[in-house]
């Protein structure tokens, strides 16, 4: 299967069961819409005689001779044969947790999918540290030869139940060396509460830090509120440049939500590479379609546009030699993942689980409140291994639309919470979702092939 | 080659194999929370 697009004046192909990227020119890009395995020797007469309406006989059959080449080299038309691998890890040890250690929050902002904190359960919540040693004693326990473990500080709002966090890295770091493995402790947080006593923490224990906040001022505040209705924003991009800073500027991420009330995002995304950060992320809104802020289907064009601006205003950045990530473009072409770990996505469920502060386990952060997915609870030691096996069985050979998506090896199948929630099945793509992953993927695809093009000089308009 | 230029040099069977160690990073935990994006994940084999 091959995908191939014009975007940015390149021409791209990508030959999916490969991951093999190629630009190729108008010829070639023509030609790949008549010819398909199994390949002639020679380019078929009924091709060249199409071909020649708009292109050179000699260059139709040249061009031919280098896809047949490439599909030899195995990078063009390569078959997919991965289905077997998709029944390992079916038994996979549990190796990442996001902890809620407080469900509540600071912050009442209005697209929250945790509800302002609360998980729409209608109680807030902390977690005791006697629940997140069990917690932690059971991804220690329930990880088997996994070394790196990781657990991410989520909320709520995490820092309002620091005391317990601190406890529990304490606790971790106590524990991890007579399990030979290795604590990768992260957080994710409003930034409300950041002090200097906390700042030097998380960077001294935290692996990555993850600071919340949607951009320019007014979008941030007109949606991220406190509980008295003002805005955010003046309270925490202070501390976010101070602990970035003190960390100097790696292993974190500004991460902010874009609604339909911005839908030139990519002005929130320069605003925070202006205020001194490089590494960011700012993701569509999950929320139901009816909500005034919601992303839907009449959105898709803009966002569309938003996202190849971006890529554009990335690629002068960098010509510029003021380089930045935007979370939703990385893509490592040559050491990015590998197959085996591509089939299944995020491993919600199967290698990954939250728990609540009353112990519930649920497959991630997104189910916790869906009782049809509680897993059981780390206080009576329970856990539903037949959940387990359902999302360990969330490959993309299993879900009907992935199978045959050429973006399958890039997002592994989605987002199985999003699905659930807009499909009611883990199983079923959320359209919406798949699009703007497509549209991303194809941005960031060129990203690397405009790069490419300017080094090898060729090719490019 | 004069029409094609093929831009990355890894390709993804040769990782079928020798893959699944769990090692690397689970996907969510990185910064995204509510999407997904594996490949942007570094291989830590």
């Amino acid at each position: 299967m091959i995908h191939k697009y014009k975007l940015n004046g390149l021409n791209i192909v990508l030959d999916v069961h490969s991951g093999g990227v190629h630009l190729v020119d108008d010829i070639t890009y023509d030609l790949l819409d008549n010819v398909s395995p199994p390949f002639e020797e020679e380019c078929p007469k009924w091709v060249i005689e199409k071909m020649m309406r708009f292109h050179d006989e000699r260059d139709v059959i040249t061009c031919y001779n280098e896809i047949v080449q490439l599909y030899n080299e195995g990078v063009l038309f390569s078959e997919d044969d991965y289905e077997k691998y998709a029944a390992y890890s079916v038994a996979s040890p549990v190796k990442a947790m996001c902890l809620l250690v407080e469900q509540d929050c600071n912050l009442r902002c209005e697209y929250c999918f945790a509800s302002t904190g609360d998980y729409g359960l209608g109680k807030r919540m902390h977690m005791s540290f006697e629940t997140g040693k069990k917690a932690m004693d059971f991804l220690l326990e329930n990880s088997g030869d996994r070394e790196n473990l990781e657990l991410d500080f989520f909320g709520g709002e995490p820092l309002m139940n620091w005391d317990v966090v601190k406890q529990l890295v304490e606790y971790g770091r106590s524990r991890e060396k007579e399990y030979g493995k290795r604590f990768r402790f992260t957080v994710t947080t409003n930034g409300m509460l950041l002090d200097r006593e906390k700042m030097d923490f998380i960077n001294k224990e935290m692996s990555n830090v993850v600071l919340s906040v949607d951009g320019r001022k007014d979008v941030n505040d007109r949606v991220r509120k406190r509980v008295d209705g003002t805005g955010s924003y003046d309270r925490i991009m202070d501390k976010y440049k101070e602990i970035v800073e003190l960390r100097d500027h790696e292993n974190y991420y500004v991460r902010g939500t874009f609604t339909k009330y911005n839908l030139d995002f990519a002005e929130d995304v320069v605003h925070l590479y202006e205020q001194g950060f490089d590494q960011i992320s700012v993701e569509p809104v999950v929320s139901e379609p009816s909500m005034k802020y919601a992303i839907t289907e009449r959105e898709l064009p803009a966002i569309f546009s938003e996202y190849e601006r971006l890529a554009n205003i990335i690629l002068e950045h960098d010509k510029q030699g003021r380089h930045f990530n935007f979370f939703h473009f990385m893509l490592d072409l040559d050491q990015g993942p590998c197959a085996i770990k591509r089939l299944r996505g995020c491993g919600s469920g199967n290698e990954y689980v939250a728990v609540t502060p009353e112990g519930d386990i649920y497959p991630c952060h997104q189910f916790v409140g869906i009782e049809k997915y509680r897993m059981g609870n780390i206080n009576d030691g329970t856990f539903n291994t037949d959940i387990k096996k359902e999302f360990a069985a969330a490959h993309i050979y299993n879900k009907p639309d992935c199978r045959k998506c050429w973006a399958k090896f890039y997002c592994s199948g989605g987002c199985n919470a999003n699905n659930y929630i807009y499909t009611g099945n883990i199983l079923t793509a959320h359209k919406l979702s798949c699009e703007m992953e497509k549209k991303r993927l194809e941005c960031a695809i060129m990203i690397k092939a405009a790069k490419a093009a300017e080094e090898a000089g060729v090719l490019s308009e | 080659m004069k029409h094609i230029v093929t831009i990355n040099k890894a390709n993804l069977k040769k990782t079928a194999a020798k893959g699944g160690c769990g090692k690397c990073q689970a996907s969510c935990q990185s910064a995204c929370k509510t999407s997904c994006t594996v490949a942007n994940q570094k291989c830590e084999k």
